[in-house]
């Protein structure tokens, strides 16, 4: 399993080189959005607007966080289940989104669209919430404030830590490691 | 005949929402250390590390443990020759710790996550109201136990209505069923909570009281339940889903059951399911 430093955006060649198992430290700008905001995000795509947020090469992580303290620029802020996210995924890595961020496993449609649109799945480690702030600079809400603890955010990371889950090779770490513990 | 002030009550449900988000209690912290000693993937191993590590940037910048400082869920165990004293402007019992959430949430920078409806899901803003659950005994004992239940591991738990001819095996299997099916997605390693008997409701309930019996990781008085408890930890962690379901030995933590009378024709059973951040904790006055 190999160890990756990467930069957003990323482009393909950046995905062809990730698979299954290996970590991951992300550097750069990340989006975060959950249900609420997804479902908006989609109503905009099925109209045919434009999206608030650039998601070409981009990632999504699924994270709602808490509040932050005075003079800090996020809470606690793990992630949420992705499986919520599966319905609207499929269309967001075909408008050019390279990867999502979140824990828990996704359905066949979403694995699908990572080999079609060359993207991945990454899982941060749930229950972890304050250790990954650490990991987390600088956060501004620029879509859906009144959506409070679901409002579109643009978060600033470094060496933000996760794991490859899916990657565009069909790779699975949740059915591979369940085998290999099986008993 | 004792009487308490309603905004002591705020007051102390005000502290224990907050402290419970922030540290995670000492039963809680030797299960995980025990655990930990017999993960073998490495990958597991990992997790625990960063368990460990989370719960100790929590307590000591009073961060939420995890992001999802849940529903505030209270099991209330009240004496009948208790009296309260309305003061403060609280009106009941139910005021007092409704409004020391609310407080306790705002002060705590804890996330609100409460929609006040489930299908038009506009969020109320303040993470109530809260979730009580009363129990009325003789004397004047009063007990406020508080869990914050994240939704992720809730949203993996399930109630099944049995034949009584499924039996042992039959109840065993579902346990098992309903941790295999949630895999990865409440947070593993988990903790089981598992309500047998009762009827419909009664299951689901005795299920998350299952899951607050201190200390974690204990078991039932009955060697029957106790043998069951820990015949199902065994097969759950056989599953091989592991820590964060990266593949490993321990994807549950502790297993606790507890049954109830029903009818003739029921075996309910409900399975309550709780992440590794176990957030609760309890006063009396």
């Amino acid at each position: 399993m190999a160890e990756h430093h990467i930069k957003t955006p990323v482009s393909d060649e950046v995905i062809e080189k990730l698979h299954a198992g290996d970590q991951l430290f992300i550097t750069g700008s990340l989006y975060t959005g959950r249900d609420s905001a997804h479902k908006k995000l989609i109503d905009l795509v099925e109209k045919g607007e434009k999206l608030p947020i650039d998601i070409k090469g981009q990632f999504i992580y699924y994270v709602g966080p808490t509040p932050a303290r005075p003079g800090k620029s996020i809470g606690s802020a793990g992630p949420t289940t992705s499986y919520r996210m599966d319905s609207f995924a499929p269309t967001l890595y075909k408008l050019g989104l390279k990867g999502t961020i979140g824990k828990g496993s996704r359905n066949k449609e979403v694995k699908d669209s990572l080999q079609k649109y060359k993207g991945v799945y990454l899982a941060a480690v749930g229950g972890a919430g304050a250790l990954i702030s650490k990991s987390i600079e600088k956060a501004e809400v620029i879509a859906y404030p009144e959506l409070g603890p679901e409002a579109v955010r643009k978060v600033e990371v470094k060496e933000f830590p996760c794991i490859v889950i899916n990657d565009m090779y069909g790779g699975d770490l949740y059915e591979e490691g369940k085998k290999s513990y099986q008993k | 005949m004792k009487t308490i002030n309603l905004s002591e009550v705020r007051d102390r449900v005000k502290d224990i929402v907050q402290k419970a988000n922030f540290e995670l209690q000492d039963d809680v912290m030797k299960v995980i250390e025990e655990m930990e000693k017999k993960e073998e993937s490495p990958a597991g191993k990992a997790v625990f590390e960063q368990i460990k590590q989370n719960a100790q940037i929590a307590k000591d910048e009073k961060l939420g443990l995890c992001q999802d400082t849940g529903l505030a869920v209270f099991f209330v165990e009240l004496g009948e020759d208790v009296r309260f004293h309305r003061d403060d402007g609280l009106e009941s019992l139910r005021d007092a710790i409704t409004q020391g959430t609310r407080e306790g949430y705002e002060e705590g920078y804890l996330r609100k996550s409460v929609v006040a409806d489930p299908i038009r899901r506009k969020n109320t803003g303040d993470n109530t109201p809260a979730y009580i659950h009363w129990e009325l005994d003789k004397g004047d004992h009063f007990k406020v136990q508080f869990v914050a239940k994240g939704g992720g591991a809730e949203n993996m738990s399930q109630v099944r209505m049995f034949a009584p001819a499924a039996g042992k095996e039959g109840i065993e299997d579902f346990v098992v069923e309903v941790i295999d099916t949630g895999g990865s997605n409440p947070c593993p390693p988990t903790i089981v909570g598992v309500g047998l008997g009762g009827n419909f409701e009664y299951s689901a309930l005795l299920a998350k009281k299952a899951l607050l019996r201190k200390p974690l990781g204990s078991h039932n008085p009955d060697p029957f339940y106790a043998d069951m408890e820990k015949r199902l930890l065994e097969r759950i962690n056989n599953l091989g889903i592991g820590p964060q379901g990266m593949g490993g030995r321990i994807t549950s933590l502790a297993v606790h059951i507890e049954a109830f009378p029903c009818h003739i024709a029921s075996m309910p059973a409900a399975v309550n399911v709780q992440c590794h951040s176990h957030r609760v904790l309890s006063f009396e006055l």
